[in-house]
């Protein structure tokens, strides 16, 4: 296949539009099932996030009078297109499909950014006050949690290793690279420095997710939805696909960048692979399941405050190479 | 915009989203609301979800009788859900003005206040004061088989 046949494959089918929604839709199950489980209760069936999406892809879509409609309209589409590039990036390199571009880490940290963005402009474009006080919020968060996560993800790139009395860095932006790079000297995570990013990553990886703890900006009984309250049928039904993408993408990045990724395509290691990705919602689950919702300037000050230096503790464990 | 195919007519009865009105009831039903979403209930099972904004929902939950002062917000709520849509008229007071009726500050039970803005408008009253929680599940139940 020629180069651009291929990536456009990669993009539209496997691992980027189809399998992640797909698949992100499962983990959205996987999410609200476990959610039941801690509250004692039986919870939806696998089929159910399907059956959300198609209903609301099949509902009127109302534009507010008040709003700007092509911004309304069309952010959704930017969010999902964004969200699904960097689902295609993150799982090239961790299943080792095709080698990736180098400075794929940089570019899928951007992309992940766009989604929420999506979020902040629409809310912002629907014209509705609570709609642009969840905006705010969002945009509030975004600037607290990225910070700590860059930080934490650098670690994984500066982090000192011996082999054969010879100090060596991965001190590369790749995402196959650092997967390559802890094929050889074992998993970033294992580390005390690693650990300590894993852990900063993992919250602000939740925060971006918007659960529970950091939900606040679609805290849905006090401004009803934030961002997304003018939003109906299928504008809103994108929006929860972008959030199904996400949730297959961000798990997986984890993995790669802190926990090796796919190291082997056998069946062991493809479960190994699998079973990683699944600890790591489960994690998500639980956290959001015992924690109450944080304000906006207790959420800024936990990742500007401890989060980053946190982070900046496990750069300078890395540097010394611990 | 709108196109009821069977696929669509399904997809809703496998996801009906509710979203919950007060127009000024005694907050007795409400309660009863609350209890269908309990983990003794669980109506997460059939899909149900109470939503936060009308924007967002299918079915939409009534309590009370409307008073005068929730009579326009009532409709506003109620033209703000996209189609298709419906209602469901929780308690007496919902379904016949229970012990308001003739009293000076309601505007009418809330099946009329929507056939005002609305004369397509769906909706199935749930009787009992007020109603347990299993009636409610039935309730929605008959309401997504009429659709």
């Amino acid at each position: 296949m020629a180069p651009i046949a291929e990536w456009l494959f990669f993009f539209l089918i496997f691992p980027g539009l189809v399998f992640s929604v797909l698949l992100g839709l499962v983990l959205v199950w996987v999410d609200r099932k476990v959610t039941a489980l801690v509250q004692w209760r039986v919870g939806p069936p696998l089929s159910q996030p399907f059956w959300d999406v198609l209903k609301l892809l099949g509902k009127e879509v109302i534009v507010p009078a008040q709003a700007w409609a092509g911004g309304f309209l069309g952010l959704p589409f930017v969010g999902l297109a964004a969200g699904a590039l960097a689902a295609t990036f993150v799982w090239i390199a961790a299943t080792g499909l095709a080698a990736s571009p180098g400075g794929d880490l940089l570019v899928v940290v951007y992309l992940l950014v766009i989604p929420t963005l999506a979020v902040i402009l629409g809310g912002a474009a629907s014209g509705n006050p609570l709609g642009a006080v969840g905006s705010s919020r969002d945009m509030k968060l975004m600037l607290a949690y990225e910070l700590p996560f860059v930080i934490a993800l650098l670690v994984a790139v500066f982090q000192k290793h011996e082999i054969d009395g010879e100090s060596v860095r991965a001190g590369t932006l790749s995402l196959s690279g650092l997967v390559d790079f802890q094929r050889d000297v074992g998993s970033v995570l294992l580390r005390p420095s690693g650990a300590i990013a894993f852990l900063v990553a993992l919250l602000c990886a939740h925060a971006k997710l918007g659960f529970v703890p950091f939900d606040l900006a679609e805290a849905e009984c006090e401004i009803g939805e934030g961002a997304l309250l003018e939003y109906s049928g299928s504008v809103l039904g994108l929006f929860k696909i972008t959030q199904a993408v996400l949730l297959a993408t961000l798990p997986v990045l984890l993995v790669t960048v802190f926990w090796g990724g796919l190291a082997a395509f056998t069946v062991l290691g493809v479960l190994a692979f699998v079973g990683k990705i699944v600890l790591i919602l489960v994690l998500f689950v639980l956290i959001k399941n015992t924690n109450p919702r944080v304000r906006i300037d207790q959420a800024m000050k936990f990742f500007w405050g401890p989060m980053t230096v946190l982070a900046l503790i496990a750069l300078l464990l890395a540097h010394l190479g611990f | 915009m709108t196109s009821s195919t069977p696929l669509l007519v399904r997809a809703l009865k496998k996801s009906p989203w509710v979203f919950h009105v007060g127009t000024s009831g005694c907050n007795n039903c409400d309660i009863e609301i609350a209890d269908c979403l309990t983990p003794r209930f669980d109506v997460e099972r059939f899909g149900i979800k109470l939503v936060g904004s009308p924007r967002h929902a299918d079915v939409m939950l009534i309590t009370g009788p409307v008073s005068q002062a929730c009579r326009e917000p009532l409709q506003q709520a109620w033209l703000e859900m996209p189609r298709p849509r419906a209602a469901v008229m929780i308690g007496a007071c919902a379904c016949s003005m229970g012990a308001y009726k003739d009293a000076y500050s309601v505007a009418g039970p809330p099946d009329k206040v929507l056939l005002e803005v609305d004369p397509d408008a769906k909706y199935i009253y749930v009787p009992g004061c007020p109603p347990k929680p299993e009636t409610i599940v039935m309730g929605v139940v008959k309401l997504l088989g009429a659709l």
